[in-house]
C-alpha cells in the first residue's frame, strides 16, 4: 500500500530559502546574580536545522533565545548569523521571526493587519503585501479570517496567526519561545505537526525553546539540553536518549533506573556490595578518572524473573521487590525497590512478566550493552 | 437534539443593593437639578429668556470660553505630566510603585484650604516662583492670574489622570513591544504603533475626567485667580449668592451640564471606536491565563 499526502503535490507557497547558520561563541549573560543566566555557551545551528533548546525553567534556554533575538544584550561572547557578527545589532535589524508562548498578537489589529505588520515596516508595495498575506494565511490554513481580531480566535488559531506573521517577511531564522505551552494536549500535537510541515516547506532555520522533553524529541533535528546556564549535551534525540553523557541528561529525557557507582575500574563497576561488568564502549567520555559516575538503564530494557528464575549469561542482575504496578494504558510498569532496598527503579512489564504480583521478590536484569555509565 | 426547556429566571435581588444609593442620588442630585431647571424656564410661565440672556449678556460666553480654555490647558498639562508618570509606575517594583502612588495622591489628602493657601504662598509676589522667574528676567506673578489657577488645578487633578492611565498601561502586555521590535520596528515606532493605541482607552478616560472636573472648579479660581478673569463656577456663585438670580444661574448651570454631557458622549465614542477599553481588558484576561 502506498502512502499519499495531499500536501506533497502542492507547490510551496513561499519560495524555499536556504537557512541561516547561527553561531554562538562563548555566549554569557550575567545579571549579577550568584550564577550567570547563560554561562559560556557555544553552539552552532546549521542552516535549515530544527534545533531545540531544552531544559528546566531557569536553565538559560529562554535567555539564550532572547540573546539570539537581540532582546537581551550579551555580557560576553559573540553571536553571528551566516558569519556576520550581530552581537551589537538591535533586534529590529536582525531580521529574525519570533513566536511567543502568549502569541503576542497586537489586539488592536485584525489578523490581516497583524500579518502585514512586518511587511509594512519593510515598506513593501501594497499589492505585494496583500498577496503575501493571503499566501501565508493559506499556508497556516487560516484563509478567510483576515478581518477577525485576535480576541475572536481560539488559542490554536491565534498561534497560527503569530506563526504566519513571524514567517511572512522571510526572516533569516524563526525563533520559537515555548509556542505551544498555553495549548491543550490535542492541540499541541496538531500544531507540532503543523510546525514540522512549515519547517519543511519554508526550509529556514528554526530555534525552538521548550521544557517538554517529549515535544523536543518529536520535533527536533537536534536538541541542546540546558542546565544551570550551560549546555549539558547536544545531539539528535536518539543520541540524547540512548547515549546520555551525564546523569542529568539521562534523567531529563525519559525515565531511567539510576545506580550511583562507588567505583568504576578494570571493566567493572561497583554498586552497594555488587560488582557488575562494564563495557568500555558504554562509558560516557564525560566520566573522568576519579569522578562520580552512575549506571543508568531504561525501564524498557529491564526484565524481571521470579526470585528462583534463571538470568541469561552475560546479563547483569540485581535482587528486587515489586512495590507497585502502574497501569500506563499500552503497558504496565513495575515499581521496584532494588538491592538493599534504598534504590527505587522501574521496569516495563511484558506479557509473561505481568503475572508477577506486588510484594514478590524478583531478579531484575538487563543486557550489559543496554546500560550506560554516565557522569554523575 | 433535545433542548433543555426554557426556564424563567427568577429576578435577581441584587438590584436591591442599589436602592440606598439611588435614593440618596435622587434626594441630593435629581430633585435639586430638576428644581433649578424648572426655575430656569420661568416655572409655570414657560420662557427661554434666561437662556437667551446667556448668549447676549456679553459676559457669560466670554467666561465659558475662558473656562474651557483653562480646563483644556489643565488637561493638557495633567496629560503631559501624567502619562510618563503612569508609565514609570508600571515599570518599577511594587515598593517604589506604592511610593509613587502616595506622592500623586497627597493633594487628595490635603485639605482644600491648606492646599490653596500653600499655592498662594508659593505663587505670590516675591514668593519662590516669582523670585525664580525673575532670575530669568521674567517679572511674572502667577498669583491672581488664570495661569496660576491652571498650575494649581493641574496639581490637584493629576491623580485623576494618573490613575486611569496607570490602570490602562499596566494592562498592556510588554511582550507586544518585543514582538514589534522583532518584526522590524524601531523601539520608538513599536511604542507608537502598539503601545500608544492600546493605552488610548486610559488616555480618553483621563482626559474626560480631568476636563470635566476642571470645568466645575470653584475654590481654586476664587482664591488664586482674579474676579476680572473669573471662571464659570465663580459666575454661578455670584449669580446665586450676590445677585440672587436663581433663574439665570439655573440656566447657566444647565448649559454647562449639557456641554459636559455632550463632550463625554463624544469623547466616549472617540475612545470607543476601537473599543480601546475592552481591548485592554481583554489583553489583561489573557495575561492571567
Amino acid at each position: 500500500m502506498s502512502v499519499t499526502t495531499s500536501h506533497a503535490a502542492a507547490p510551496a507557497p513561499l519560495p524555499p530559502r536556504a537557512g541561516t547558520r547561527i553561531r554562538l561563541a562563548n555566549v554569557t549573560k550575567d545579571y549579577g546574580l550568584a550564577v550567570p543566566a547563560v554561562d559560556d555557551v557555544s553552539l552552532t545551528i546549521e542552516p535549515g536545522e530544527f534545533m531545540t533548546l531544552l531544559g528546566p525553567s531557569g536553565s538559560g534556554k529562554t535567555t539564550t533565545l532572547n540573546l539570539i533575538a537581540g532582546f537581551e544584550t550579551l555580557t560576553a561572547g559573540t553571536i553571528s548569523l551566516n558569519g556576520a557578527d550581530v552581537s551589537e545589532l538591535p533586534s529590529h535589524k536582525r531580521n529574525l521571526g519570533m513566536l511567543f508562548q502568549n502569541y503576542a498578537l497586537f489586539p488592536h489589529m485584525t489578523v490581516a493587519q497583524n500579518v502585514a505588520y512586518p511587511l509594512r515596516e519593510r515598506k513593501l508595495p501594497k499589492a505585494d503585501i496583500t498577496r503575501k498575506v493571503a499566501e501565508v494565511l493559506d499556508l497556516v490554513q487560516l484563509t478567510g479570517r483576515d478581518g477577525h481580531f485576535p480576541a475572536q480566535l481560539s488559542g490554536g488559531q491565534q498561534q497560527r496567526v503569530a506563526l504566519a506573521r513571524a514567517i511572512v517577511f522571510g526572516p533569516k531564522a524563526l525563533l520559537l519561545d515555548e509556542p505551544l505551552g498555553a495549548l491543550d494536549r490535542n492541540l499541541r500535537a496538531t500544531l507540532q505537526l503543523e510546525i514540522r510541515r512549515i519547517h519543511r516547506e519554508v526550509g529556514s532555520t528554526f530555534v525552538f525553546v521548550t521544557h517538554d522533553q517529549e515535544e523536543a524529541m518529536n520535533l527536533s533535528d537536534r536538541i541542546a539540553l540546558f542546565n544551570n546556564g550551560r549546555i549539558e549535551q547536544v545531539g539528535t534525540p536518539e543520541a540524547l536518549y540512548q547515549s546520555p553523557e551525564t546523569l542529568f541528561t539521562a534523567r531529563f529525557l525519559g525515565d531511567s533506573n539510576v545506580f550511583e557507582l562507588s567505583r568504576v575500574a578494570e571493566g567493572t563497576g561497583t554498586w552497594e556490595d555488587q560488582t557488575w561488568p562494564v563495557d568500555s564502549r558504554t562509558v560516557s567520555p564525560r566520566v573522568g578518572a576519579g569522578g562520580r559516575s552512575a549506571l543508568v538503564v531504561r525501564p524498557e530494557d529491564v526484565r524481571l524473573v521470579a526470585g528462583d528464575g534463571v538470568v541469561p549469561p552475560g546479563a547483569t542482575s540485581v535482587p528486587a521487590t515489586i512495590r507497585d504496578i502502574e497501569y500506563m494504558g499500552a503497558y504496565r510498569t513495575a515499581v521496584l525497590s532494588l538491592g538493599r532496598g534504598n534504590a527505587v527503579g522501574r521496569a516495563r512489564l511484558d506479557a509473561t512478566e505481568s503475572k508477577l504480583g506486588i510484594g514478590q521478590p524478583v531478579l531484575a536484569w538487563w543486557l550489559v550493552e543496554r546500560q550506560r555509565i554516565v557522569a554523575a | 437534539m433535545a433542548r433543555a426547556p426554557k426556564r424563567w429566571r427568577t429576578p435577581s435581588p441584587h438590584w436591591l443593593f442599589l436602592v440606598p444609593a439611588l435614593a440618596l442620588l435622587t434626594a441630593i442630585l435629581l430633585v435639586p437639578l430638576v428644581n433649578s431647571v424648572y426655575r430656569s424656564v420661568g416655572r409655570s410661565d414657560f420662557t427661554l429668556e434666561h437662556y437667551a440672556t446667556l448668549f447676549t449678556d456679553g459676559v457669560t460666553l466670554k467666561v465659558l470660553l475662558r473656562t474651557a480654555t483653562t480646563a483644556a490647558m489643565v488637561t493638557l498639562i495633567a496629560f503631559l505630566l501624567g502619562y510618563p508618570y503612569a508609565y514609570v509606575m508600571t515599570r518599577v517594583g511594587p515598593r517604589l510603585r506604592g511610593i509613587l502612588l502616595v506622592i500623586v495622591l497627597i493633594p487628595f489628602w490635603t485639605s482644600v484650604m491648606a492646599r490653596n493657601f500653600a499655592w498662594i504662598v508659593i505663587l505670590q509676589r516675591n514668593g519662590p516662583v516669582h523670585s525664580f522667574l525673575k532670575l530669568f528676567g521674567l517679572d511674572v506673578v502667577l498669583y491672581g492670574s488664570v495661569a496660576g489657577v491652571t498650575v494649581a488645578m493641574s496639581q490637584v487633578l493629576l491623580p485623576f489622570m494618573v490613575l486611569p492611565l496607570f490602570s490602562a498601561l499596566s494592562g498592556i502586555d510588554r511582550r507586544l513591544l518585543l514582538a514589534a521590535r522583532g518584526l522590524g520596528s524601531h523601539p520608538l515606532k513599536a511604542f507608537w504603533k502598539v503601545y500608544w493605541p492600546l493605552s488610548r482607552g486610559g488616555v480618553v478616560a483621563g482626559l474626560i475626567l480631568v476636563f470635566t472636573l476642571s470645568l466645575g472648579f470653584y475654590v481654586t479660581p476664587a482664591l488664586l485667580g482674579t474676579p476680572k478673569e473669573s471662571l464659570v463656577a465663580q459666575l454661578l456663585g455670584q449669580r446665586t449668592t450676590q445677585l440672587l438670580d436663581f433663574a439665570g444661574a439655573g440656566a447657566l448651570g444647565f448649559l454647562v451640564l449639557v456641554i459636559t454631557l455632550v463632550l463625554v458622549a463624544w469623547a466616549n465614542r472617540f475612545g470607543g471606536t476601537i473599543s480601546a477599553i475592552g481591548v485592554v481588558a481583554a489583553s489583561r484576561t489573557k495575561d492571567r491565563t
